[in-house]
């Protein structure tokens, strides 16, 4: 499964990740021989193998409902690039 | 180097305890020493004036004979960590100016212990590197040298500030984060101490996340007793994280009995890779007579898919982190880049504030979890990883540790393998399977390569059998003798 | 079923239901921030729901509660082993880039609901899954001219997603079931069912064919907060999509927003390129496994559920369908009535509830739990129509001072000297009275026989209407031999 520029770019996108035409270039060589080396796994047979959900031999631990949280509207924005009034700003999206 | 930057963590503390040193007497000569180092690029913000006032709040503890278990010591953070109202990068440009409003639980326990913060060390960009070269902040330099040749190396990566600072005695401990052998990799290229504890065991509330099934913080250290001392205070039970496993915190010290009698030690077969260079091979087998001389017993061990680790942690790792990093968006917090519209303000503010490598894992792994590709690669790799750690319980029904080398080779020269993405991967190799399972695993420094340069030998735990690990650790630094200091020290 | 009569024959519309309804909780599904509504900005907002570098997720066992109560109510399987994915996008109101929520392995699998339509015929609609998931923020587009507000309070509170099986035929199916969910869900309090305040909004799939056909391309209208609308949008959707159809168009799968201004659907700018949401179990967290008796301890609570109260109002009171199904809307509605029910006759306490209660409430914009007249004395004044001690007509006027003085029917009764005379003799002496007065009258009577009634009106008005009605018409037709 080899990717194409037009899949780098694809991809690209989805990750909201810019790109210029060199580093599409590029990335489409770096991005196979990384998928090459991977490609080895397709020959191990995992018929019947579960996939590993965790590391760790648990279950999801389940916490009471109980507001302890929040109220700290001005440690939320504090790092923000633009914010006013206690809101995050972004450039207007149109729906 | 001073006298007092030459203690160990655990001789430091019985210093202090003793009142034959001060913190702040401490606090100042590692101050120093980061002055002297800073060609090295292992601190990226010193916190100077509040590592003297945590150490003033020392002293005044400890001449009530008070304290806790690190009271005094001053440590190095991996920027990884967050910490509260100190600028927390990943080592990233994303993350710009960002002042944590809260404290990573690991660090938070460490504070409560009574360390003293030096300051914030370098790593690879998000944990993503072997050789710190992928730092916004720009490399680090191992204190290490080949033998006649002053080619500045990489101190591996990606905790690559964390193991310098430690090797350059400019911290008497640093922690770190290891993903799939961020810890031990770095310990090793600069003969120093690196635990990996099991998944779940330090809590990720507060640790900048790169895969999230895979990440550990630990420590660095240049003792296997500072690494037992750093490790209980850096663990704990945590309700923040889902995954932290509610298992009580062992003084860890006490394991250190060195008594491994009866200890049976595996030997993994597949670890024999082709090409491994004859001087690894060689302390392999010194490892092996070190453990079997203390009373342990050897036994030949198979993990049939340890050569399966590398390329499934390629798609799960960079699966994880493609999720992980979207949250650096530019609209929150870190730096924004302004387009048209706001998909292309999220465009241009990553391709700004991601570097290269970064870049090139987020794209791997959202590829891998795409439409059409998710159950050939993902899926398949995390039942792989199920054969993995099939694998290792199998071994550990017969054996209670496993002992390989750390790495696949020494120290390699800064820019060497920076554009050859796959073989700075391998690097890996022998870490990456410790982290697919969620064992504990210890790098120790055991010897010196023909070039003069560190070489580690690890030693892989059960889950949660830190102790054990930590035992036979022991025991081999006692037999290795490792004394040598890097020739920057020496000089 | 219902067809759409097109220019060149029959359609079918063919729709299922997403349905996303706010957990009833106090804390968020991942994190300890409050839900309540109307914050000021960010206020109810974590490190968490914020997605701040190193924050990680903790499931609510409330919330995970209330979707398996949920589920039993909706009679779906209930699956022991959930997993918690991430459906990844970009959104400015979307802080941690994924969305937390189920997918290969929801908490909740197949159900069925039914609905009864205005023709008598019940359907059963099938529920294909509910999921738990996070909600997103909030993006406010109006406050400045070339930016968008985002808020994080809703960020992350807990939801249900019930998605229907496309077994939905009407708009009218679709209205009964949206209406039928938001009624067992306020049957078992897992959801407070508010659609002003978006507590419980619906994505309608919607495609036509002609029947017996395939399934047609279908749009998805999104976000729809008012059952009204759901079926506004509906009849106006299909139609659009005939229309297209029989013009020789192909119906763009699309998702669609209505417009209530101008009563039309109409496309969302196309959020770029389809969507690939690379969904993958969220390493962060766990599969949580439930015990079997957690789930039964569960279902031990479930109170009766609409159905069976339906059925129980007609079986136990001899209520007609309608009745039933008016009484059974709320729960509080069918306890108010069978306590009214416990003094009279059932079919005079239902339309008493259903009648002047209900009126009453509606005019003064009142819910039945804080009713200006209790069920209590409602019933006392059903009885004493029951018992023959007042008209219906005075009761009416009871029901009015009972409003004003909040005494007691029987009170009211006894001081404003309103009972029912019942006593023949008076009733009889005032009937030979009337006869008396008006020989005239009595004449006409008797060539026109519907003159009775204004015989029966001067009783009335001379007993100051607390004669029996029937009893006085009764004996008049006696007195003159009609
Ligand atoms: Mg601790
Ligand atoms: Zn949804």
């Amino acid at each position: 499964m080899a990717i194409d520029q037009a899949t780098v770019r694809k991809v690209a996108n989805l990750a909201r990740i810019r790109v210029t035409d060199e580093q599409v270039a590029n990335l489409e060589g770096e991005l196979n021989q990384i998928l090459q080396f991977v490609e080895q796994l397709s020959e191990v047979d995992t018929d019947g193998v579960p996939p590993l959900t965790s590391a760790v031999e648990m279950t999801q631990p389940l916490r009471a409902d109980i507001v302890n949280d929040g109220g700290y509207p001005e440690q939320i924005v504090k790092n923000a690039p633009a914010s006013d009034d206690g809101f995050f700003l972004v450039p207007k999206v149109i729906e | 180097m001073s006298e007092l930057t030459n203690l160990s963590l655990s001789d430091a503390r019985a210093k202090l305890r003793n009142k034959d040193i001060s913190a702040v007497e401490l606090t100042k000569a590692h101050i120093d020493a980061m002055g002297q180092i800073e060609g090295l690029n292992a601190y990226i913000l010193p916190t100077h004036e509040k590592a003297l006032s945590m150490a003033a709040d020392s002293d005044e503890k400890l001449a009530k004979g008070e304290g806790g278990i690190l009271e005094g010591l001053p440590v190095g953070i991996k920027d990884l960590f967050c910490t509260k109202d100190v600028r927390t990068t990943a080592s990233s440009k994303i993350l710009g100016e960002f002042l944590p409003t809260y404290e990573s639980t690991v660090t938070a326990n460490m504070w409560a212990d009574g360390a003293v913060m030096l300051g914030k060390l370098n790593c690879d960009e998000f944990a993503m590197g072997s050789s710190n070269e992928t730092s916004f902040f720009g490399n680090v330099v191992n204190p290490w040298q080949r033998n006649g040749d002053e080619a500045a190396l990489v101190p591996g990566g990606s905790s690559g500030g964390s193991s310098a600072a430690v090797a350059a005695r400019a911290c008497l401990a640093a922690t770190a984060t290891d993903t799939g052998g961020s810890i031990r990799q770095p310990a090793a290229f600069t003969g120093t101490v690196g635990l990996k504890p099991t998944y779940g065991r330090c809590s990720r509330w507060g640790v900048v996340a790169f895969a999230s099934s895979l990440d550990q913080a630990g420590p660095i250290t240049r003792s296997v007793r500072d690494a037992a001392i750093m490790l209980e205070s850096m663990a704990s039970y945590d309700v923040k994280d889902s995954t932290s496993v509610n298992v009580g915190v062992p003084a860890y010290e006490k394991a250190l009995t060195g008594d491994i009698r009866g200890l049976k030690i595996g030997i993994p077969k597949e670890y024999k890779m082709d090409g491994m260079p004859e001087e690894i091979i060689k302390l392999w087998q010194q490892g092996i007579d070190w453990l079997k001389q203390a009373g342990a017993e050897i036994v030949d061990v198979s993990l049939p898919n340890t050569k399966l680790a590398l390329p499934a942690y390629y798609i799960v790792a960079p699966a994880e982190a493609s999720s992980n990093l979207a949250r650096y968006d530019g609209v929150r917090y870190g730096i924004r880049v302004a387009g048209d519209n706001i998909d292309e303000q999220y465009a241009n503010s990553r391709a700004e504030g991601f570097g290269a490598e970064v870049q090139r894992r987020i794209l791997i792994g959202t590829y891998v979890l795409s439409a059409g590709y998710y159950d050939a690669y993902y899926v398949k790799a995390q039942k792989v990883r199920t054969l993995i750690k099939r694998d290792f319980d199998a071994v550990y029904r017969k054996v209670d540790l496993l002992l390989t080398p750390t790495t696949p080779s020494e120290a390699f020269g800064i820019g060497e393998n920076i554009n050859d993405p796959l073989s700075m991967y391998l690097n890996d190799i022998f870490t990456v399977t410790v982290n697919m399972a969620g064992l504990p695993g210890i790098s120790i420094p055991a010897g010196i390569s023909a070039n003069g340069l560190p070489l580690g030998l690890q030693l892989i735990g059960q889950p949660f059998g830190e102790e054990t690990l930590l035992k036979a650790a022991d025991v081999m630094e006692s037999a290795a003798e490792f004394t040598a200091l890097p020739q920057l020290m020496a000089k | 079923m219902s067809l759409i009569q097109g220019a060149t024959g029959e359609w079918e519309i063919v729709m299922g239901l997403e349905i996303h309804a706010q957990v009833s909780s106090k804390s968020k599904l991942m994190s300890g921030a409050s839900t309540a509504f109307g914050a000021e900005p960010n206020y109810q907002v974590s490190l968490v729901d914020a997605a701040m570098p190193g924050m990680l997720p903790v499931v609510n066992e409330f919330c995970y509660e209330q979707a398996v109560l949920t589920g039993l109510g909706l009679n779906a399987e209930i699956n022991l082993i959930s997993i918690f994915d991430r459906k990844n996008y970009f959104y400015p109101d979307l802080p941690q880039g994924y969305q937390i929520s189920q997918f290969t392995d929801p908490i909740v699998g197949k159900g069925v609901v039914s609905i009864e339509t205005a023709d008598g015929e019940t359907h059963n609609i099938g529920i294909e899954r509910l999921h738990l998931e996070q909600d997103a923020g909030k993006s406010i587009h109006d406050l400045y001219p070339s930016q968008s507000c985002v808020d994080l309070n809703r960020s992350g509170v807990a939801l249900m997603e019930i998605v229907s099986d496309p077994d939905l035929r009407s708009a009218e199916q679709a209205k009964l079931y949206v209406s039928k969910i938001r009624t067992i869900l306020r049957y078992l309090g897992t959801c407070d069912g508010n659609m002003e305040q978006g507590s419980l909004r619906a994505d309608v799939n919607v495609s036509v064919r002609r029947p017996g056909a395939p399934l047609g391309t279908r749009c998805e209208i999104k976000n729809m907060n008012s059952i009204r609308n759901i079926g506004m949008a509906i009849e106006f959707e299909a139609q659009r999509q005939v229309d297209i159809i029989e013009d020789g168009g192909t119906i763009d799968q699309e998702t669609r927003l209505w417009d209530v201004a101008k009563n039309e659907t109409r496309s969302m700018r196309s959020k770029e390129e389809a969507h690939d949401y690379r969904y993958f179990p969220d390493p962060d967290l766990l599969p949580v496994v439930l015990e079997q008796s957690f789930v039964d301890a569960i279902k031990a609570r479930i109170p009766e559920l609409p159905d069976a109260k339906h059925s129980r109002l007609m079986k136990d009171y001899g209520l007609n369908s309608y009745d039933a199904n008016i009484l059974i809307a709320a729960p509080e509605n069918a306890d108010y009535f069978e306590i009214v029910a416990k003094s009279g006759s059932a079919k005079l306490a239902a339309n008493w509830v259903t009648g002047d209660l209900f009126g009453l409430l509606k005019k003064r914009g009142e819910t039945i739990e804080n009713s200006p007249i209790s069920a209590i004395d409602l019933g006392e004044l059903v009885g004493l129509i029951d018992d023959k001690i007042i008209s219906n007509k005075i009761a009416k006027q009871v029901f009015e001072y009972m409003l004003e003085t909040d005494d007691k029917p029987g009170k009211i009764v006894e001081d404003k000297g309103l009972k029912q005379v019942t006593d023949t003799g008076a009733i009889e002496k005032a009937v030979d009275d009337v006869i008396a007065a008006n020989p005239d009258k009595v004449a006409q009577a008797i060539e026109k026989p519907k003159m009775a009634g204004w015989f029966v009106g001067q009783v009335m008005q001379a007993t100051g209407g607390k004669a029996n009605p029937q009893a006085v018409s009764d004996m008049i037709k006696a007195k003159l031999g009609l």
